[in-house]
């Protein structure tokens, strides 16, 4: 029982965060928004017994990502006061309706979802492996694929940022 | 299967849909490419949490764990490169809002 209030107490304290994210005005807040949803993410990762997942996703997603993200956002334009005020009103009219949208559907689903009328029963617990094992034993052109998407990530950004020779 | 475990799915899967549908309106409601490739983000954490859910439920979760970690590097590659176009885009536009982003050549 208080297992599954503190997974309750995660779970809505993702979603509103994810709300601020998403409605904050200024970007600069958004992205720490963003860095607090991936934190809490990453604790309920480490609820569900996955604490290496848990470990990249703090590390990586709530730290590396807002980094990037922080420094994309210092190389634009800082915005004026009056366009504030205006952007403001703007995103207010576009995202008043997403809390409500989450609450009807959050009623709607819990309707169907909070007792699931189906079960698992081809899934039987299978035996568990390391992790470890996982990796590099039997999902190992996972991580050739890793590698090649670093490089086209590598590339992408050369591409990007070349200048011209104009 | 126990009766917590099929609960603790429900219950996880109603916050999952929730945050797609978060995400979701978050890349349709906004004229920035950054607020768009946060939206992206929230999408993914989506998928990250229900991966790592299915992986619990079935009792699968070094399988879930590795395949999750393959996401999160595929993931910063994305980041990075979307936030450099998001860059090429002010660079040429002065703003970041992807309806502009049509006047481009090609």
């Amino acid at each position: 029982m208080v297992k599954m209030v503190i997974n309750l107490i995660l779970l809505f304290s993702l979603i509103l965060v994810a709300l601020w994210t998403v409605m904050t005005v200024r970007l600069i807040r958004s992205i720490v928004g963003l860095a607090l949803t991936s934190a809490i993410l990453s604790v309920i990762m480490y609820r569900l017994h996955s604490p290496l997942a848990a470990v990249f996703e703090l590390s990586v997603c709530s730290g590396l990502i807002s980094v990037i993200f922080i420094t994309t956002v210092s190389f634009t334009q800082r915005i004026s006061k009056e366009g504030l005020d205006i952007r403001r009103k703007e995103r207010f009219v576009r995202f008043w309706y997403l809390p409500f949208i989450l609450i009807i559907a959050g009623l709607l689903l819990s309707r169907y979802l909070l007792v699931p009328q189906f079960t698992f029963n081809a899934l039987e617990p299978a035996k568990e492996l390391d992790v470890r094992n996982v990796l590099w034993n039997a999902r190992h052109l996972d991580l050739l694929g890793q590698a090649v998407m670093l490089l086209a990530g590598a590339l992408g950004v050369v591409v990007l940022f070349k200048e011209s020779k104009k | 299967m126990s009766q917590y475990v099929m609960q603790l799915f429900g219950i996880f899967s109603i916050f999952v849909i929730l945050l797609m549908i978060t995400g979701i309106y978050c890349m349709l409601a906004s004229f920035n490419l950054i607020r768009v490739i946060i939206g992206f983000e929230i999408l993914v954490k989506a998928a990250t949490l229900l991966i790592i859910l299915a992986g619990y439920v079935c009792g699968r979760v070094a399988l879930a764990q590795s395949i999750v970690i393959t996401l999160i590097v595929i993931e910063i590659v994305v980041m990075v490169v979307a936030g450099g176009v998001a860059l090429w885009a002010f660079r040429h536009n002065k703003n970041i809002d992807p309806r502009n982003l049509g006047n481009l050549k090609g």
